[in-house]
């Protein structure tokens, strides 16, 4: 019982893999977009003081946290057709997948946030700031740039999870893979195949994330030191 | 120069700052207990008293970082008092710097200091770049412009927070034991550059143990004691003290 592979077949349809591969990342970024602006909204709301507004925000975390990425997604799907809202499955796994890192990227920004010394809001405050220029000169970017790696590798699982909207038949990258298995019984070869190219979207969004990085903190680029 | 003792009533020429009965307690514990000075223009009071006598206290609550539950607080003609107050108004008059500096580790030093001209007094970035040359030179710090706070002794940095408040042109400054966290030579430079301002006519308010320094510099000191202004006078009460705690304290340092 020799192990004969034969990726021919797999690799004869590159083009629907490489059709699978964008449509991964581009959920990927909507999904990273919109949930970080979420996150950043999130972890504001949930330090904020409106006791409401506390809540609410600690309860979408607590239920995206403590529920299944593939129930959640269920939930998005046959909610918003119950609705009578017909969406393709590319919007509603890229809503659902929102949703879903949007929560914590809240709580991994409400680290970064509480990590600003109090001394640091004072010395704004002296100065005569508002509310709302603090938080932006003073909190939110040195406050994401200490938590980046976490955000990173957040960011990075997410893409990798995405793999689940493949069955609400999003057609990405997993579903492409579902599908060449199918029609070409070379199980084993489509899935190595469709593994490696989720090794190479990591690896181009975690180098997509250190560029971003270096425009974003000019200190960390200068000098090279954790914040 | 002249300094006041308590003043019950409003002196002549209004003071820059001035307490008037002030009392605060956090829960229990009472902090400040009727305490009253005041400041004229470009005069430089100096705090002093034990930890915890209530002189930091004091200091916070000119510029509202604590409010107060009784008594009248009056800066640059701004009840800090009132409810209603408009605490970024009183913020623009009121420069505060801290013991641990508080640069923003994130901006460069012209950043730092261009920072809320820009945003709060709406200085366009060019005129905020030149005020920030200025006030950077005016505590020798002219080459740091681009350096990282990080990049800075512990002096230094306490220059270039002392610059940054500057840079908002307060028309009272205060200091929070500034060279607490600072070895003797640091300490040295900073108190060098609260000099030059002294001598330039800014009013200011110290909090510090530096006592040669306070001697040196204060035309009104204000020791406190459990709280409450126990001895205040000109500088000359540190050498020649009428109560047996300030006796003490300046006996033993602090």
């Amino acid at each position: 019982m020799g192990l004969v592979l034969d990726f021919s077949v797999v690799l004869d349809r590159w083009q629907a893999l490489l059709d699978g591969a964008t449509l991964t990342l581009q959920l990927a970024i909507i999904a990273v977009v919109c949930g970080a602006t979420i996150g950043v909204f999130g972890a504001i709301g949930r330090r904020g003081g409106n006791v409401l507004v506390e809540r609410l925000c600690g309860a979408y975390v607590e239920a995206i946290r403590n529920t299944p990425l593939l129930v959640q997604i269920f939930l998005v799907y046959f909610g918003l057709s119950s609705l009578g809202l017909q969406f393709s499955a590319f919007t509603v796994a890229a809503v659902a997948l929102t949703i879903n890192v949007g929560a914590y990227t809240t709580e991994i920004m409400r680290a970064g946030f509480d990590s600003i010394h109090k001394g640091q809001i004072e010395a704004a405050e002296g100065l005569g700031l508002s509310k709302a220029q603090i938080y932006w000169h003073v909190i939110i970017w040195p406050g994401i740039e200490r938590v980046y790696p976490a955000l990173t590798s957040q960011f990075v699982l997410l893409m990798l999870a995405s793999s689940v909207t493949s069955q609400i038949s999003a057609e990405e990258l997993t579903a492409v893979a579902n599908y060449i298995q199918s029609e070409t019984y070379r199980s084993f070869e489509t899935y190595i195949v469709v593994a490696l190219i989720y090794v190479a979207l990591s690896f181009i969004m975690r180098f997509g994330f250190w560029l971003l990085g270096l425009a974003l903190f000019p200190r960390r680029r200068r000098l090279g030191t954790p914040l | 120069m002249n300094a006041h003792v308590n003043p019950p009533a409003a002196p002549p020429n209004a003071p820059v700052v001035a307490l008037r009965n002030v009392h605060k307690s956090f829960g229990s514990l009472k902090v400040l207990d009727g305490v009253s000075f005041s400041v004229g223009r470009g005069e430089v009071t100096v705090l002093i008293g034990r930890s915890g006598s209530g002189k930091s206290t004091a200091l916070r609550c000119i510029d509202r970082f604590e409010t107060i539950d009784g008594g009248e607080i009056e800066v640059c003609g701004r009840r800090v008092d009132d409810a209603g107050l408009d605490v970024r108004a009183l913020r623009q008059d009121v420069g505060i710097v801290f013991q641990s500096y508080n640069l923003f580790p994130h901006l460069t030093i012209e950043e730092n200091i261009t920072l809320a001209p820009h945003a709060v007094k709406k200085v366009p970035k060019a005129e905020a770049r030149a005020l920030a040359a200025k006030v950077l030179a005016q505590v020798g710090l002219e080459e740091k412009l681009h350096a990282y706070p990080e990049q800075l002794s512990g002096g230094q940095q306490q220059r270039a927070a002392i610059a940054r408040s500057l840079a908002m042109q307060p028309k009272v400054m205060l200091f929070d034991e500034v060279t607490s966290a600072l070895d003797p030579e640091l300490t040295g430079e900073v108190l060098k550059v609260i000099e030059a301002l002294a001598a330039d006519g800014m009013t200011m308010v110290l909090v510090t143990h530096e006592m040669s320094f306070a001697r040196g510099i204060a035309d009104q000191v204000v020791f406190m004691h459990k709280g409450k202004v126990h001895e205040a006078g000109p500088a000359g009460i540190l050498s020649s003290p009428s109560t047996p705690e300030l006796a003490q304290f300046v006996g033993t340092g602090f």
